[in-house]
């Protein structure tokens, strides 16, 4: 009989609508209008690379080791380097190839020396697929801003 | 062969999938109906195949760890660490205990994520709306912990073989303690809006029965089996990480239908609550990484097994090692690929649209059962 009553008068679906129209104050709001207002991220988020120099130098910090390239299979990372006069390793080149990264950060782990570094930076959408390939000044000065065109 | 009128060709082939919303992914179902009811079913799979197993062949064990990622798309963390346990196994390391508190905290976290984003689809799917945007939002709040965590949302590579890449930030006890202290009073209200539901309960009893022999025979693991009134949990039957350390109770269905199987799940976020707070408490400073080499190179000729209880079901790793750095053969048992051979017992007899709460109820993920 109660369970008739119940049924009757739709007392469940009543309490569903209550807690859904508890909900209808403008406070409890969760959409975040993206492109006037950016989401905070994560101080470690992985999003785009790149190349640290010396704060006070401002000559690289890589030494062109590799251990970034072979961390990952894919060939996304080539590191170019001469010798210098006194045998030394000087980097040349640096091209990295967002297209295959998944950014995992297996090549920020293997940089022995805090030169290659995933940033906060989130936006690395292109127009073309080999505005995905960043050279090394595009790592060190990081990204254009990407100014929309119609 | 006699032409057939319409009078008597009362046998129709329907394609449902593979572009169909309640097929989650890429899943075709070929369904056989007389009317409304279905004759049977058959699914095609393989949309979504990547070869994942062939490329951990060619991948160090490293670099094979952001593929499991990959998989279960929605349970990244606990793919990851399937895989690095079936590592650390032929390895033959011991983790430490903050590692491995840690771990747990993740995996349980990421459960209740899992089981969120089951719990939204799979009521909007039965016509539902309202749940699938209260559950997005707590799920965003697990979420947001693991990019503080690890850096990443979803594809997260939150561990690495032998323990963890980083350690917790300052922040993150506080955050999952809030966390665990307004969660279980939402679950209140995820089940306010579906549990008494009249639609709800119209719509999901008796809708899919799946026997507990049946389960069994087909090799059905997870929430399926247990809601088919099944006591079978890996963390309980083979303990792995400190999930013995830890009490915990395994909930279980009765009639095996759609329903049971809801509240199952529901429970379970309940208890992962309850594992949180434990494994919280016992949350030590300490070191995270164990004694692993940076080039990681198991003896030859060992294989080992490894199953751990994921979101969905028993997820197991088969890795072989050949003494090389790469894998021989990695084999992965993922719990979708499995649970999905039940979907033809439990369609049988009954309406087409109640195959989409029996493919909602099996919780796939289809870069799990094609990989």
């Amino acid at each position: 009989m109660r369970e008739r009553l119940r049924e009757l008068f739709l007392v469940d679906l009543l309490r569903g609508l209550r807690l859904t129209f508890s909900y209808q104050r403008p406070s409890a709001t969760y959409t975040e209008q993206y492109p006037l207002e950016r989401p905070p991220v994560a101080e470690r988020y992985r999003g785009a690379p790149r190349l640290n120099n010396h704060p006070s130098t401002g000559e690289t910090l890589c030494i062109a080791c590799n251990p970034c390239a072979l961390a990952y299979t894919e060939n996304l990372i080539v590191v170019g380097w001469e010798r210098t006069s006194d045998r030394k390793k000087m980097l040349t080149t640096f091209t990295y190839d967002l297209s295959r990264c998944m950014f995992c950060g297996l090549c920020e782990d293997a940089c022995p020396v805090d030169a290659l570094e995933l940033t906060q930076d989130f936006e690395v959408a292109r127009y073309s697929r080999e505005g995905l390939i960043w050279d090394r000044s595009m790592l060190e000065e990081g990204p254009e801003p990407t100014r929309y065109t119609r | 062969m006699a032409e057939a009128t319409f009078l008597d060709s009362n046998e129709l082939l329907v394609n449902m999938g593979p572009q169909h919303p309640a097929t989650h992914g890429v899943l075709r179902v070929k369904l056989r109906l007389d009317g409304e009811r279905v004759l049977g079913s058959e699914c095609v799979i393989g949309y979504l195949h990547r070869g994942v197993e062939k490329i951990a062949e060619n991948r160090t064990y490293a670099q094979f760890a952001p593929y499991t990622d990959r998989m279960d798309y929605v349970a990244a963390v606990t793919n990851g660490m399937g895989y690095c346990e079936a590592v650390e196994k032929l390895l033959g390391v011991e983790l430490p205990p903050r590692a491995q508190w840690t771990r747990m905290i993740l995996a349980e976290l990421q459960r209740i994520a899992s089981h969120l984003l089951w719990l939204g689809t799979h009521a909007l799917d039965l016509g539902a709306m309202t749940p699938v945007f209260y559950t997005f939002r707590e799920r965003e709040e697990i979420l947001n912990i693991f990019e503080s965590y690890c850096g990443a949302r979803l594809t997260t590579h939150a561990f690495r073989i032998g323990g963890l890449q980083y350690d917790l930030y300052d922040e993150f006890e506080t955050d999952v303690r809030k966390f665990c202290d307004y969660f279980p009073g939402k679950i209140d209200e995820y089940e306010q809006l579906l549990t008494t539901n009249r639609i709800w309960m119209e719509r999901t009893q008796g809708v899919g029965v799946l026997s507990a022999e049946d389960a069994i025979a087909l090799g059905v693991t997870g929430p399926v089996l247990r809601g088919s009134g099944m006591h079978w949990d890996i963390r309980k039957a083979q303990p792995y990480e400190a999930y013995d350390k830890v009490e915990f109770d395994v909930p279980t269905g009765e009639h095996g239908d759609t329903y049971d199987r809801y509240l199952v799940r529901i429970q379970e976020m309940r208890q992962s609550v309850r594992i949180i707070r434990q494994c919280l408490e016992r949350l030590e400073p300490g070191p995270i990484f164990g004694k692993v080499g940076k080039i990681i190179k198991p003896p030859a000729g060992i294989e080992v097994y490894h199953s751990i209880e994921g979101p969905k079901g028993e997820l197991g790793y088969f890795v072989v090692s050949d003494g090389t750095v790469n894998p021989y053969r990695v084999r992965i048992r993922p719990p979708s690929f499995l649970n999905l051979q039940a979907l033809d017992k439990m369609v049988r007899g009954h309406l087409v649209a109640d195959v989409v709460a029996i493919i909602g109820t099996i919780d796939i993920v289809l870069g799990e059962v094609d990989r």
